[in-house]
């Protein structure tokens, strides 16, 4: 299976890139409306980028009311990201989500680099969001967890159905004439192809210590690295801001299926694309 | 109707410290002056947002200046290079204008000379930092010509008060010092982008006192009547740097959120 990673592709805007994928996930939704970080919120480094969006987003109702409806005409499996500030925004969530049915599953975004967190730890976030839907529930998890495997157990403990990996990793880049950030909200979240081995790792990690269902992503540019992370069927490659090379504009291009397209039937059946 | 092609450069030719990248159209619209293409910027991670330049038969050109590894990357290109060109996108200026004067100034004059053909050469107003990049200038038929210390805004006034309808595109003190002098201008703006077009939230910019995408918001704003519709007012672009941003916390009278300032809970960092 091939997904976009959440907040790379607006299916709304390019629904011929968001029907051709397995699944389609939305950018983080919260509770609230959030406005996002104050600009500069990108800068491009010498291999990938940092964001520091801040979860610009409408809120649940503005997705409810605006956005869900046209996305469930686009025929794909959508699956909502959902983001918040304590447990119990993930779980209200939840509980409203569970009730669509044009929800698929469900992914928690536990590891959003650009905003403060939520106080509870990543297991009783996923607790809570347990108690309030019958949804598959991914957990999108950060790599840098001192002990990710650990953390991985507890989710799947709190009742997490898979595991999405991995988030950006934090960093910051300077101005080269005034040494000064450039991103507005000075750190950022890094992604970009020295991800992969670190996703790698991760997913590698992860499994051994779940057998959890793993949305494999981070710094996936060719097929042949997408190839690498479904080792094991089950897991399904993404792809985030590697898209978004010159080689593929724009972030998830129609392209970017085709490209994938020989990786669709699982390893030992594939089909290299040139 | 926005593509994504891979296309082939015909010519690379200098122009004062400039280049003009000369690409095959192939089956791309070239859209209305002041929309913008992502063009691959060859060996860097991210396209980089170009204006229009021209829109001869059966190719799109680029002005572009060598200000930073994209910028550069895409000025080394040499006839025979292929990039993919992703557009057009965002929206242009509004064309239907009586007595407009194009206004630019550097390397702003990048979307004029494309704008200056549909709209039939009207008169333009270019500003240059030295007589090397006025070079440019020969892009735009009927310009007046000024360059440093001369600045486009000290002959401006005589055009708006001529009733002339401002379309402008220049750096961002030139952009607010222009609508300063007429509000109604249409102005071109600019902002790092990452898709181009509103999927990334990356490009958001204040505009009105709210964060917009500039990418599907502009970059063509104008402060009455709005571009297709929507009402425009300030923008806030600069991002002013504070000078203590390194200040260890607590001695910063702002010091910046950062979770990593908090205590780590471990499982989710």
């Amino acid at each position: 299976m091939i997904l976009n990673a959440s907040g790379c592709l607006d299916a709304l805007e390019a629904p011929e890139v968001a029907r051709a994928l397995d699944a389609f996930v939305t950018k983080t939704v919260t509770p609230q409306p959030r406005e996002g970080n104050r600009p500069v919120r990108i800068a491009e480094t010498e291999a990938g980028m940092l964001n520091s969006i801040g979860l610009e987003n409408p809120g649940i109702e503005g997705l409810l009311s605006a956005k869900l409806p046209r996305l469930a005409e686009l025929g794909v499996p959508l699956w909502v990201s959902v983001g918040g500030f304590s447990a119990s925004d993930y779980a209200d969530l939840c509980a409203v989500l569970d009730g669509r049915a044009e929800v698929a599953t469900i992914e928690l975004n536990l590891s959003c680099p650009n905003v403060e967190e939520a106080p509870e730890s990543a297991a009783e976030i996923v607790t809570a969001a347990r108690t309030r839907t019958a949804k598959p529930l991914y957990a999108k998890l950060s790599p840098a967890a001192s002990d990710l495997p650990e953390t991985a157990r507890a989710v799947q403990a709190a009742g997490a159905d898979g595991l999405s990996l991995v988030n950006t990793i934090r960093g910051l880049a300077l101005d080269e004439r005034t040494l000064q950030p450039r991103l507005g909200h000075e750190l950022g979240g890094y992604s970009g192809p020295a991800l992969k081995p670190i996703a790698l790792a991760a997913v590698y990690q992860c499994y051994r210590a779940t057998g959890l269902p793993i949305v494999g992503m981070g710094g996936i540019t060719t097929g042949l690295d997408a190839l690498e992370f479904p080792a094991d069927p089950t897991r399904r490659p993404r792809v985030g801001s590697a898209g978004n090379s010159p080689k593929s504009s724009p972030l998830v291009t129609s392209r970017t299926p085709r490209k994938f397209a020989g990786f669709r039937t699982g390893p030992g059946r594939c089909v290299l694309p040139e | 109707m926005r593509r994504s092609e891979r296309l082939r450069v015909l010519a690379n030719e200098p122009l004062g410290p400039y280049a003009l990248v000369r690409v095959e159209r192939g089956s791309l619209d070239p859209g209305i002056p002041g929309q913008f293409f992502m063009l691959e910027a060859p060996g860097r991670p991210l396209p980089r947002p170009m204006s229009l330049c021209q829109a001869p038969p059966g190719e799109l050109a680029f002005l572009l200046e060598a200000v930073g590894p994209g910028t550069r990357a895409l000025a080394a290109t040499e006839p025979g290079d292929e990039l993919n060109v992703y557009g057009p996108l965002g929206n242009g200026y509004r064309l239907e204008v009586e007595r407009p004067l194009l206004v630019g100034g550097g390397i702003g004059v990048a979307p004029l000379p494309y704008l200056s053909q549909r709209l039939g050469a009207p008169p333009a107003l270019l500003g240059f930092r030295s007589d090397w990049h006025a070079e440019a200038a020969a892009l735009v038929p009927n310009a007046e010509v000024v360059v440093e210390p001369i600045l486009v805004t000290e002959q401006l006034t005589d055009f708006v008060r001529d009733a002339h309808k401002v379309m402008a595109c220049g750096p961002e003190p030139m952009l607010e010092a222009v609508r300063a002098i007429a509000p109604d201008a249409q102005l071109a703006w600019e902002a790092p982008m990452a898709c181009g077009y509103g999927a990334c939230y990356g490009c958001s910019v204040e505009i009105d006192g709210v964060l917009q995408r500039l990418c599907i918001a502009g970059p063509v704003l104008e402060q009455n009547g709005g571009t297709h519709g929507s009402p425009v007012g300030p923008l806030l672009y600069t991002t002013r740097r504070r000078a203590d941003s390194w200040a260890p916390a607590g001695q910063s009278p702002a010091t910046p959120v950062d979770a990593t300032s908090r205590p780590s809970r471990g499982s989710r960092e």
